[in-house]
């Protein structure tokens, strides 16, 4: 029973994150596209299906990937990310160069392309804290506080990215994708803000 | 006496109908200031130069067709039409990138300064269906100010384009 439900569960997700690819491989679009553009199109939709794992192996919401096991996948699938993000501006580099140079000076015609960028530098920030706070000592509050702040950014600047663009994404299956990442999201914030809460209330009253 | 009165009365009808109508054409004038100096000039869209190549061919149609750029050139101020000038188009089509040299080709406005090109279907390229034009100085003389447009289509499914240019006397 058990063990059906975990394999239900996986089966979910795996529907969630792989869908939006398949259905991006239809596209006609692609038809005009050499393989870099496609590759780094690819790589956005694959970051967008990441982006969902993120908040569940973090919350520990996945069946086999509890507390501290879902923490290290969550670093794994963070690196993938990175990757991710790195195929799909290099990609849209070697595409079209101009059209990158201004999406990442903000002088851009298309509104979408700044929350892309702002997107990218808060991935950017987060894998470079995730790899130094340690070393710089950095209180664990004050990287989980700036991790939660820079995932929110990343979410939100890439779920509008995603959603402002007319390309290989189907539009129903990118609805879909960007609702799941932000509901998943918000259901691991307030998560943690009601077991802070809980543990404060907890606390005995000596401060 | 009484005329006087009529008189006094008149003068301030009048008075007040001449600063109404003062006040009438300074609203006006406030409201629509290009009108004083006729058309206004079109400025160069943000992107619109991206991908471009100076000097590309005079061509009859951009590789096999099929999908039509129209639009017109006038002067700013007066809006006359401009004949003879010339206007390069590109676009990520079915046929290639923008940065491709087979995706470019210009053409010369008619006496009415109106330009067409047929061209590959434009497909939606870096999250937009849209298409490039230019009209650059360099290739006219310098008699107007360079201008790079970057029209959006309102659906990917479109067979035309237009984008009109009102250019600046240099």
């Amino acid at each position: 029973m058990r063990r059906s439900r975990a394999i239900l569960i996986w089966a979910a997700v795996a529907v969630a994150v792989v869908a939006p690819v398949a259905i991006a491989a239809t596209s006609p679009l692609l038809a005009w596209r050499d393989p870099f553009y496609i590759a780094a199109g690819f790589a956005g939709v694959i970051a967008m299906g990441l982006l969902l794992l993120q908040p569940l192996l973090a919350g520990g919401y996945l069946p086999g990937a509890g507390a501290s096991r879902g923490r290290r996948f969550h670093a794994w699938i963070g690196v993938g990310v990175l990757a991710a993000v790195v195929v799909h501006v290099a990609g849209l580099w070697v595409s079209s160069p101009p059209d990158v140079i201004d999406a990442l000076l903000f002088r851009s015609p298309t509104p979408f392309s700044a929350w892309g960028v702002v997107a990218m530098w808060a991935v950017f920030a987060t894998a470079l804290l995730a790899a130094t706070w340690r070393r710089f000592r950095l209180p664990p509050r004050v990287w989980r506080i700036a991790h939660l702040i820079l995932a929110a950014v990343i979410v939100l600047g890439g779920v509008v990215h995603a959603l402002l663009i007319e390309g290989t994404m189907e539009t129903l299956s990118k609805a879909a994708i960007c609702l799941l990442v932000v509901a998943a999201t918000l259901k691991l914030m307030l998560d943690i803000r009601s077991r802070r809460k809980s543990t404060r209330r907890r606390a005995p009253q000596s401060a | 006496m009484a005329s006087t009165l009529k008189n006094r009365r008149d003068l301030l009808l009048t008075t007040a109908g001449a600063a109404g109508a003062l006040l009438t054409t300074g609203a006006a004038g406030l409201l629509t200031p290009a009108r004083a100096e006729g058309l206004a000039p079109t400025p160069t869209m943000r992107g619109g130069a991206n991908n471009y190549r100076p000097g590309a061919p005079i061509v009859e149609r951009i590789g096999g067709g099929g999908f039509l750029m129209t639009g017109t050139v006038r002067r700013a101020g007066d809006g006359a039409p401009l004949e003879g000038v010339r206007i390069q188009i590109w676009a990520h089509t079915t046929e290639g990138y923008e940065r491709e040299p087979q995706s470019h080709g210009a053409t010369l406005t008619d006496a009415e300064g109106r330009f067409q090109m047929d061209m590959p279907q434009i497909v939606p390229a870096f999250g937009q269906p849209h298409g490039h034009l230019a009209y650059d100085a360099e290739f006219d003389d310098m008699s107007f100010e360079t201008v790079f447009l970057r029209p959006v289509m309102s659906s990917a499914r479109d067979k035309t384009l237009n984008a009109d240019f009102v250019l600046r006397p240099v």
